[in-house]
């Protein structure tokens, strides 16, 4: 199966260990893989803000990289949201790109949904000793429909202890521009957020979506906690000792 | 700190201070949230209902001319009096000269949040009228000389220990128990000493219904019930939009508000009220007035960007699961509905207010909103509208504006973008320890102030892309 990698510009220029664990997981499941060079970003923080024009414009820019592509994959459930769920609306006014918007979003999954729900696969595998608790991110579970998929290859890993973070639904505080802008309601968000992390006393926290696990990171951080952090590409990647 | 001049940032500071609001915010709204979703797994098939829950509301609202016209005929047919009041001003110019006519001194009230829209009581009271709250969170407000917190339970910021420090102030005691028990027997003696002189009830209206021309009261404690039928004359307001086309169309609102806001099978009062009393009726009211109230809804009507907002039936469920909402509770909106639902409302129905429009900005976008809504209204897209729209109006900073010029400029190019992040990631070189930025910086303090900062890699993906591709490849042979 032929898969182009939108690598999202955060993991991209913050976490390329991320995009790495991508492409070996898919590798390993036989996928051929490309990474169109074109592609920059899916344009959420001007969308987020009310820029759309902006937003637009650098939307165009993905559109034109994954023309030609078969798949999209991402390890983020937020981009996938944008593509899914905003673009069609920022483009209803274009008859010609609308089109090409309604086809990318078709093509366009998340890295665990497109695992379990394109390749069916559940169990890669892996073996990883940990006490484990996940974080489903607001726009993984509300626009992408990324709902049990994490959980059920988390459960598959071999020795792994999953513990269901509590109150896990709720919003982590990050929200692009919203965790910068209103600064102090979201530092209050991420505090709730990683009180419950603790609870969980796992060693390592992960999700699919680097914007919510960067936020819930940096505020572990700031509080002393020694919780490890990893997306779910890399836990998996790691169990799978790739 | 003045709700007039301060920001929804100032006001949310404010509020984080505040431990006891924000304890007993979460802890109703966590009962309140879990209560609903076992109430909607008990009525089975929430989504089907939800549905149903939309169109009818979709098709009240593109249709509104034709069922307020409906429901006005009827009104008057049943022996009512019916008037539409384009202006919060002219709403309350017509309770007073009703409360004039009859020569009332005092007015009791149910639970009306259009009431709370138009500051109805304040301008009673520059009458002489004394007008008293008769639902136990909106007296205790009152009480404590302040607005609605949460659309259905007005006092959610305060715990009965503050509610009991409160009574006792009011009755000159020095301290009153702080078991609910004595607490609502407290207000219950007093109120019912209002019911019996009160000599105009005044209430909201949660549906009227078009084909009927009746008012439909949802209420929990039975007071909606002592003010239409104890004062001889009653007056309802409701917003514009709040219109059923019929009796059926009540079922599928009476299972899914209940249930939406608190989790209950259906509120312990339903009262459906057609007109005055008529002849040989033992009870009711000897005049009926409803007062449907614009007060800027026909702008909203006409906006197809924001004509969903009507969809509303004001459950407070949105409220319940916002994040930033259980963080902040009510107050810090700044007006009369709080919680997603204000932060769309608010701004719209206060247009040229420039004051209200930063509250779009109080949402970290999760939709958590969306999925709570009986009646599906997308209120994350909505709030995302209300900030292009204040790009639109030029209502953003300059500096703002040049941020996202510069990131379209860079974004839109890959070979910009590629210059952009490497630029970035030297910047940052002085302010990084073990790969973050601890370190305040003015323009990120929003982030830096309560979390350390993940720096920019020194590697991208896109530099490591060709050597993978190498291994991959290598892999396979």
């Amino acid at each position: 199966m032929k898969v182009s990698l939108f690598i999202t510009c955060l993991a991209d220029s913050m976490f390329p260990e991320v995009g790495e664990s991508v492409v070996r997981i898919l590798h390993r499941l036989g996928c051929k893989i490309d990474f169109p060079e074109a592609q920059t970003c899916c344009g959420q923080p001007a969308y987020n803000s009310g820029y759309l024009r902006e937003t637009r414009d650098v939307a165009l820019t993905l559109l034109d990289a994954f023309e030609e592509s078969e798949y999209v994959v991402t390890p983020s459930g937020s981009c996938a949201g944008m593509i899914r769920h905003a673009y069609p609306d920022l483009f209803a006014h274009d008859p010609v790109l609308s089109s090409r918007v309604v086809r990318l979003a078709e093509k366009t999954f998340e890295f665990s949904q497109f695992l379990v729900d394109v390749l069916g696969v559940t169990d890669l595998g892996a073996e990883l000793h940990a006490r484990v608790t996940y974080h489903p991110s607001c726009h993984a579970m509300r626009l992408t429909g990324v709902q049990e998929q994490p959980e059920i290859l988390l459960k598959h890993v071999k020795g792994l202890v999953y513990t269901e973070l509590p109150n896990k639904m709720e919003c982590c505080g990050f929200g692009g521009t919203f965790s910068v802008k209103m600064g102090d309601i979201s530092a209050a968000m991420v505090t709730d957020k990683v009180n419950q992390v603790v609870q969980t006393q796992a060693d390592i926290l992960t999700g699919t979506d680097m914007g919510c696990l960067m936020n819930i990171q940096g505020r572990l951080r700031r509080e002393g906690h020694a919780i490890e952090v990893m997306h779910l590409a890399q836990l998996l990647a790691k169990g799978m000792k790739l | 700190m003045s709700a007039e001049r301060s920001t929804i940032k100032e006001r949310a500071k404010e509020a984080l201070k505040d431990d006891y609001l924000r304890g007993a915010v979460k802890s109703t709204t966590d009962r309140l949230r879990t209560n609903k979703l076992a109430s909607q797994e008990a009525l089975g098939n929430w989504e089907w209902w939800r549905e149903r829950g939309r169109q009818i509301r979709a098709h009240v609202v593109a249709n509104l001319d034709y069922y307020l016209s409906q429901l006005a005929e009827n009104v008057r047919q049943n022996g009512g009096h019916i008037y539409f009041c384009e202006t919060g001003h002219e709403a309350v110019k017509q309770v007073i000269e009703i409360a004039k006519r009859v020569k009332a001194r005092s007015v009791v009230k149910s639970k009306s949040m259009v009431s709370e829209e138009l500051h109805l009581n304040h301008a009673l009271e520059q009458e002489g009228i004394e007008a008293v709250e008769t639902d136990l969170g909106e007296y205790i407000i009152q009480l404590a000389k302040e607005g609605p917190s949460h659309i259905i339970a007005p006092s959610i910021h305060k715990n009965r220990h503050q509610v009991a420090e409160l009574f006792a102030e009011t009755d000159g005691k020095e301290f009153i128990p702080s078991d609910t028990q004595t607490l609502t027997a407290f207000a219950r003696a007093k109120l019912r000493e209002k019911f019996m002189t009160g000599e105009i009830g005044v209430t909201g209206c949660n549906f009227a219904i078009a084909e009927t021309g009746s008012v439909c009261l949802f209420t929990n404690e039975g007071n909606g019930r002592m003010v239409t039928s104890l004062p001889k004359v009653h007056i309802a307001i409701m917003g514009m939009e709040r219109i059923l086309p019929t009796v059926e169309d009540l079922e599928v609102m009476m299972n899914l508000l209940p249930r939406a806001g608190t989790g209950q099978k259906l509120t312990s009062y339903v009262s459906i009220i057609t007109g005055p009393r008529k002849s040989g009726e033992v009870d009711g009211p000897e005049e009926f007035h409803l007062l449907v109230v614009d007060n800027g809804r026909s702008e909203i009507l006409e906006d197809e960007d924001f004509r969903q907002v009507l969809h509303c039936i004001r459950c407070g469920a949105c409220l319940n699961v916002c994040p930033v909402y259980r963080q902040i509770g009510g107050h810090a909106y700044g007006w009369v509905y709080p919680g997603p639902i204000g932060a769309v409302i608010t701004p719209l129905l206060n247009e040229r207010n420039d004051q209200y429009q930063d509250l779009p900005y109080a949402s970290s976008l999760c939709a958590a909103c969306y999925e709570a809504c009986p009646v599906k209204i997308p209120l994350h897209d909505l709030l995302v509208k209300l900030r292009a729209r204040n790009v639109e109006k030029g209502r953003t900073s300059r500096w703002e504006k040049l941020s996202f010029r510069m990131y379209r400029h860079a974004f839109r190019s890959p070979k910009r973008y590629r210059v952009a992040i490497r630029l970035a990631s030297r910047l940052q070189k002085p302010f990084l320890r073990h790969g973050f930025i601890q370190a305040q910086l003015p323009i990120l303090n929003g982030w830096t102030g309560a979390r350390d900062l993940r720096g920019f890699s020194g590697e991208s993906f896109r530099d490591r892309w060709k050597t993978l591709q190498n291994v991959l490849e290598k892999d396979k042979g």
